[in-house]
């Protein structure tokens, strides 16, 4: 199967490869995919204390689509308030990446990933407001 | 020397054209063009002399006679007309086919419509080695089986199975014995009469013939039938209709012939390429398992699988070596290889897995070039790789519960 470019762009020099504290109270994490499946990918979100994604990271299990597609979603959010990242669409990863049809799954694992990180880093914040409360 | 990229590590998927094949070729394009079946001219007589002299040269490679040789497309047609053309031959004895799991899909495809025409097929399960057990065939048996197809080296693997111990549990029931030797003829001794062989499946571009040539061997004494699968004007003794590809044919019997005199030296050769290859991979990189018998394998195959590293990116990373993956995303299944899947690999291994085939023309320099990159790519992928990262902290990745997708 032939790549586009942009995939072998973000395959070759993955942007935000790494992990952050998943300790820490305003960092969100999310695992999905499995490993019999053949791609799991983590994302890691920092936030600020404006809402604003500081930072953003990945590892990745899968084929060079899969780590394109977690490496766009890392570039595209860090910059983005939670609300906003939210609103991201698998199918905007596959327009940037020309993924073809037998890889859109990977860029729905990405927007899984970016949904669950969110989620992760409210449910931290919902406990934090109940703990000082 | 300097290393010529890309490398061509794909032995099993085909093989280069040898330069003597393709010269042995040429006059049958040129001034020796004639159809084989022209009976009246010098230009038929010609293609008609070249086109036996083949089949008595194939024949040799395999232990047979040139009149047990029928010319076809190549494996797969093989495999359709040897299965479909026994079964339905042989239908009024029986309707049960045995074959095993770890076929090429040639052959479990034709079983499968052979089923739903109303012939029972048994698949064989494999041991974790990857090969068929006589026992197994031998207790599958019933007075129903009609043909056995059991292939003699595994398309992905390399394993080799006992066909000669099978062979005798097959005759012994009485049921026509089919061998898929694509894999492994030309590479490893094999004789039709040690493994009491009925139906022989060959292909030339696996043995540094041309693509478009085939042939299926079809035992004379004592005599086994099969009814054609393409009907026409009656060559090939009514078994395989169709004007014969002259230049092919020549092509296919001199690779045959190389084979036949360069086997034994080309075998060892390989192998210590081969052993090259995994050693240096095993020395430089942790966690990889061998996919398959190490001992009872074609020389020139290696299936590797790299823990935590997907078989696809791994493809990608290995930008200039040419290579196969059993990984799932390069086939449009979505399913890993059912071949390592037989083994009993998890399905995360057989993601992780590639195949190596190495052949007469690779050599150390490339190996060497193959054990870096791969060490390297491995090791950058698995930086990346969240499941690298969990086992590294310790955390059993079967503890966690994964969301399948």
């Amino acid at each position: 199967m032939a790549y586009s470019n942009k995939v072998i762009d973000h395959y070759e020099n993955p942007r935000n490869v790494g992990s952050l504290d998943a300790a820490e109270p305003n960092v969100g994490t999310a695992l999905v995919g499995a490993p019999a499946c053949g791609d799991v990918m983590k994302l890691q979100i920092k936030v600020n204390n404006a809402g604003i994604i500081e930072d953003a990271k990945f590892k990745t299990f899968g084929c060079g689509s899969a780590i394109a597609s977690s490496s766009l979603a890392t570039e595209w959010i860090k910059g983005m308030t939670v609300d906003q990242a939210a609103t991201l669409r698998n199918t905007q990863i596959v327009e940037e990446l020309s993924l073809p049809p037998v890889k859109i799954h990977c860029s729905v694992l990405a927007e899984d990933a970016i949904k669950g990180a969110i989620a992760d880093y409210r449910r931290k914040q919902e406990q934090r407001a109940e703990n000082a409360a | 020397m300097t290393l010529k990229l890309p490398i061509y590590m794909d032995y099993h998927a085909t093989t280069p054209v040898d330069p003597r094949v393709l010269d042995a070729m040429l006059p049958y394009f040129r001034e020796d063009f004639g159809n084989a079946a022209s009976r009246s001219h010098p230009f038929g007589w010609h293609a008609e002399e070249a086109v036996e002299r083949a089949r008595e040269e194939v024949a040799k490679l395999i232990g047979a006679v040139g009149k047990e040789i029928v010319w076809t497309s190549g494996a797969t047609e093989s495999d359709n007309l040897a299965i479909k053309g026994a079964a339905e031959f042989y239908h009024d004895r029986g309707n049960h086919i045995i074959t095993a799991v770890t076929e090429h899909k040639a052959v479990l495809d034709t079983c499968k419509r052979l089923e739903k025409q109303g012939f029972v097929v048994t698949y064989l399960p494999v041991d974790s080695d990857g090969r068929v057990s006589p026992a197994a065939v031998a207790a599958a048996m019933t007075d129903k089986t009609i043909v056995v197809s059991i292939m003699l080296a595994n398309n992905e693997i390399g394993t080799i199975n006992p066909v000669e111990a099978i062979g005798e549990v097959v005759k012994s029931g009485g049921a026509i014995f089919h061998i898929d030797a694509v894999q492994g003829v030309g590479k490893i001794p094999f004789d039709v009469n040690r493994s009491r062989a009925d139906l022989v499946s060959l292909s030339a571009h696996k043995m540094y013939g041309p693509k478009g040539i085939g042939a299926l061997y079809v035992r004379r004494k004592p005599r086994v039938r099969i009814m054609p699968i393409i009907d026409g004007g009656g060559h090939e003794r009514g078994m395989r209709s169709g004007t014969l590809n002259v230049p092919g044919i020549v092509g296919f019997a001199k690779a045959a012939e190389l084979c036949r005199l360069e086997m034994d030296e080309e075998g060892r050769r390989v192998l210590a390429l081969r052993e090259r290859l995994r050693k240096g991979i095993e020395a430089r990189v942790p966690n990889t398992s061998v996919n398959g018998s190490l001992e009872h394998r074609l020389p020139g195959n290696l299936n590797i699988s790299f823990a935590f590293v997907e078989g696809e990116a791994m493809m990608m990373a290995l930008k200039d070596v040419a290579v196969s993956s059993g990984s799932a995303c390069t086939s449009a299944s979505l399913e890993p290889s059912y071949v390592l899947r037989a083994l009993g690999v998890g399905e995360e291994m057989a993601h992780s897995s590639i195949r190596f085939g190495l052949g007469r023309f690779t050599t150390e320099e490339e190996v060497d070039h193959v054990v870096d990159v791969v060490a390297d790519k491995v090791k950058k992928l698995r930086d990346m790789s969240p499941l690298w990262e969990l086992a590294q902290s310790g955390v059993d990745l079967k503890s966690i519960k994964w969301a399948a997708h």
